[in-house]
């Protein structure tokens, strides 16, 4: 399953190479199974104990095993409730007919609670602006340089903005992740007012042609009101300087999040309003539930997870692939 | 927005009609709302599934007590449960008697460890120890320069050896240096990773066979969701932690994590981390939090809070001042000022009893706020200050001007400041204001 990268952003001529990216994911076999069989034995045994559902009839004890999958991947009550209800509509309906047929509808209704809106990303303006906001400790720096990473194997010159001017060494982290990936990195003082950095980028970035802005934020928790604020400053600055922009706001949710994703994902999308989520830290034994909640009550499209500290380790959003993932062919026998 | 988990429990016990002995129906409905409640919050299922059980057990048929309702009975059965569940009593760090006391953080990424190695060292600091900083974050990118910088706020030294040293040897050759320092706390500062990640955690383990340190804490964000118990059965799997330091607390997460890592393990949750600033980190009250969850607010750790930051000296002067009834600019600075001392306003309002957090939602205390006010009340003259009737309309232009705010800020800067003396009178006379944050007044 090797992903096109090229069809990952809106604005890549499709005869773009495609070259390091694809190489490396044939030789690894596509992220899904990656991240299958690349785990240690300890991630297979606890997926394994909570994902088996036994089946042989309909009944209360099948529902409410699906119910606690769904609970225990933090997908969380209300989305659980209606993946639940669809199934059991589809049951009562009689369209699944043995245990392959309920695996394989669950699997459907599953990929289909995600909000079904373009999960590409938008890089065709010159520059396009990306706005990276989230918490503290998602791995939003992180994502920044994987994503600078992959428009650079694609031809395009990314150019970094260390907007986070409050953590201690956030800006020698961002300026890190420049160096790996090649790129130029605007940076201030630590301390500074970071509209004043992100005004500086974007001048920066039309003055030297960049192709694609990434502006990096500081983490801040969504209760934080003052912070917020600030964060609806810097929305404002960036549209002021590029009109339209940023053309892509991008929310990191970290996959071992609990059902506090979705307020954040609410308290965010209102400051300013975001085109699209990623989650991170996929590569863990989390299995990223939230996404499915966040993307359903929020409808938000999902757009990349990230699955571990290489510059590589970034993989488009597929919900059909995610489905597969949160049940597993165990799902429907005893393993 | 979700209602908050003692939102919720409420609901279900107002279902509860007043009446001799809670019947099956009445714990029935009950025990269905918490089980909601806790899932929400992120408790762990299986940990939910057998604390509701024990609940139940316990609340059916138990008579109701002479003064209690239904629905208090049933809160105190599961107050108690929760308190018991949490762990009874607050445990606090090993030292050991041949210094220096070796602390040894570990975590997922992201979960907030260099944060809280600075945080923890801080707090080690008030308590009249000497710590010391290693950096054994050797893989993410600037995660020793963010320890430093950290070091350098404190003035607490950080022993590194950059990032190409094995973090085994750091942590080894640390002890000695901190020794020849005679720095009595060592805090080991290690990198993030994944409890699967099979040769990370066997660093872990080698670095805790080499220094053998006296506290091993996991770090745990107090976002995380289901998958909290799988991190925490694995890093006690390969290093046996001694405790938990439960971070990002001021946040909205219900913090439902460290109930199922608590069951799941048995390791008491040591600390609580909270904010932006190095001091907001306090002992984790298993039988406080607890009550907060239910409703019951915080109250003994506000005490406490309060208790540690005012300056009693100072307090018993305003206490003077208050009798005499001169309460002066001077002294609402003053006490702006001790106030701050204690973390974000936003903080403490979140301890009082009887403020839902529903209502908190709409009271947005802007911190920043108080900057304005001190800006405006340093641009008085000391006569000004003690004698606010002075000011007439050029002053408050020459203030306005000195602080860089406008007249009608001035204004309502001194009409809130007659409402606060007029509130200090009343204390001072003994009757207490119905609402004493009338004063923040609503920012947003």
């Amino acid at each position: 399953m090797t992903h096109n990268w090229a069809d990952v952003f809106v604005g890549i001529e499709q005869n773009a190479m495609v070259r390091a990216v694809a190489e490396v994911e044939d030789a690894q076999g596509g992220w899904l199974t990656q991240l299958r069989d690349g785990l240690s034995k300890s991630r297979k045994a606890l997926q394994q104990q909570f994902s088996a559902v036994l089946f042989d009839r309909f009944n209360e004890d099948l529902w409410e095993r699906i119910e606690e999958a769904l609970i225990y991947a933090d997908v969380g009550v209300e989305t659980t409730i209606s993946i639940v209800g669809s199934l059991e509509a589809e049951a009562n309906a009689g369209t699944i007919k043995d245990a392959k047929g309920l695996l394989a509808k669950l699997r459907e209704i599953t990929a289909n609670h995600f909000c079904q809106a373009d999960t590409r990303i938008d890089v065709a303006h010159s520059p396009a602006v990306i706005l990276m906001v989230g918490v503290n400790g998602t791995g939003k720096t992180t994502t920044i340089g994987k994503i600078a990473w992959h428009l650079k194997e694609l031809g395009k010159e990314p150019l970094l903005v260390a907007g986070d001017t409050f953590r201690a060494a956030a800006i020698e982290q961002l300026t890190e992740w420049g160096r790996r990936v090649g790129c130029e990195v605007v940076r201030h003082e630590r301390g500074g007012d970071p509209g004043a950095v992100v005004y500086d980028g974007l001048e920066a970035a039309q003055a030297r042609k960049a192709d694609v802005v990434i502006i990096d934020t500081a983490g801040r928790l969504h209760t934080q009101v003052n912070l917020m604020k600030e964060l609806e400053k810097v929305r404002r600055v960036i549209d002021k300087r590029i009109p339209g922009a940023p053309h892509e706001c991008l929310l990191t949710i970290d996959a071992t999040t609990g059902q506090n994703g979705l307020i954040q994902a609410r308290m965010f999308k209102e400051a300013v309003n975001l085109s699209g989520v990623v989650i991170t830290k996929m590569d863990g034994t989390a299995k990223g539930g939230i996404a499915l909640a966040v993307s359903h009550e929020l409808d938000l499209p999902i757009k990349l997870i990230g699955t571990g500290e290489k510059l590589e380790s970034l993989q488009p959003f597929d919900p059909a692939d995610f489905a597969a993932l949160l049940f597993d062919d165990s799902l429907g026998h005893r393993v | 927005m979700f209602e908050s988990l003692s939102d919720k429990l409420q609901t279900a016990f107002d279902g509860l009609k007043r009446q001799g002995r809670l019947t099956d129906k009445d714990v029935e409905r009950a025990a269905r709302e918490i089980r909601l409640a806790l899932l929400e919050a992120d408790v762990n299922f299986k940990v939910v599934k057998q604390f509701v059980d024990k609940v139940k057990e316990r609340a059916l048929g138990t008579e109701v007590l002479g003064s209690l309702t239904p629905a208090q009975q049933f809160v105190k059965i599961v107050n108690e449960e929760l308190t018991a569940l949490m762990g009874s009593a607050s445990t606090k760090l090993t030292f050991s008697p041949r210094p220096p006391t070796v602390i040894m953080m570990v975590g997922l990424q992201g979960s907030g460890k260099t944060t809280a190695c600075g945080k923890l060292a801080n707090f080690l600091l008030a308590q009249g120890k000497s710590p010391a900083l290693v950096a054994g974050d050797v893989y993410r990118p600037a995660a020793i320069e963010q320890l430093k910088s950290l070091g350098q706020q404190l003035g607490v030294p950080v022993y590194d050896e950059g990032n190409e040293a094995d973090p085994v040897d750091i942590a080894k050759h640390g002890i000695k240096w901190a020794q020849d320092k005679g720095r009595d706390v060592l805090i080991v500062d290690t990198a993030g990773r994944l409890h699967i990640d099979d040769k990370l955690m066997e660093e872990l383990v080698r670095i805790r066979h080499t220094v053998k340190p006296h506290n091993i804490l996991l770090v745990l964000d107090a976002m995380t969701g289901q998958d909290a118990v799988n991190v925490a059965l694995q890093f006690q799997e390969r290093v046996q932690f001694d405790g938990v330091i439960l971070t990002k607390m001021d946040g909205d997460a219900r913090g439902g994590a460290a109930l199922s890592v608590r069951a799941v393990t048995g390791k008491p949750i040591k600390f609580a981390s909270s904010g932006e600033k190095l001091d907001n980190f306090e002992y984790f009250h298993p039988d406080r939090v607890a009550s907060r969850i239910l409703g019951m607010g915080d109250v003994l750790s506000l005490i406490e809070k309060a208790e540690r930051t005012i300056d009693e000296q100072k307090a018993r002067e305003l206490e003077q001042r208050l009798r005499k009834a001169t309460f002066t600019f001077d002294d609402f600075l003053d006490q702006i000022q001790q106030v701050r001392k204690m973390g974000s306003i936003s903080s403490l309002l979140g301890m009082i009893p009887g403020i839902p957090s529903g209502k908190l939602k709409g009271l947005q205390v802007d911190d920043k706020a108080f900057d304005k006010i001190q800006a405006v009340i340093s641009s008085m003259t000391p006569e000004e200050r003690s004698h606010p009737d002075l000011i007439n309309g050029s002053r408050r232009r020459r203030i306005a001007n000195g602080s860089g705010s406008d007249i009608q800020a001035i204004n309502q800067l001194l009409t809130q400041f007659k409402q606060v003396q007029k509130m200090m009178k009343q204390l001072g006379s003994g009757r207490v204001p119905k609402n004493p944050f009338q004063m923040f007044g609503n920012q947003s």
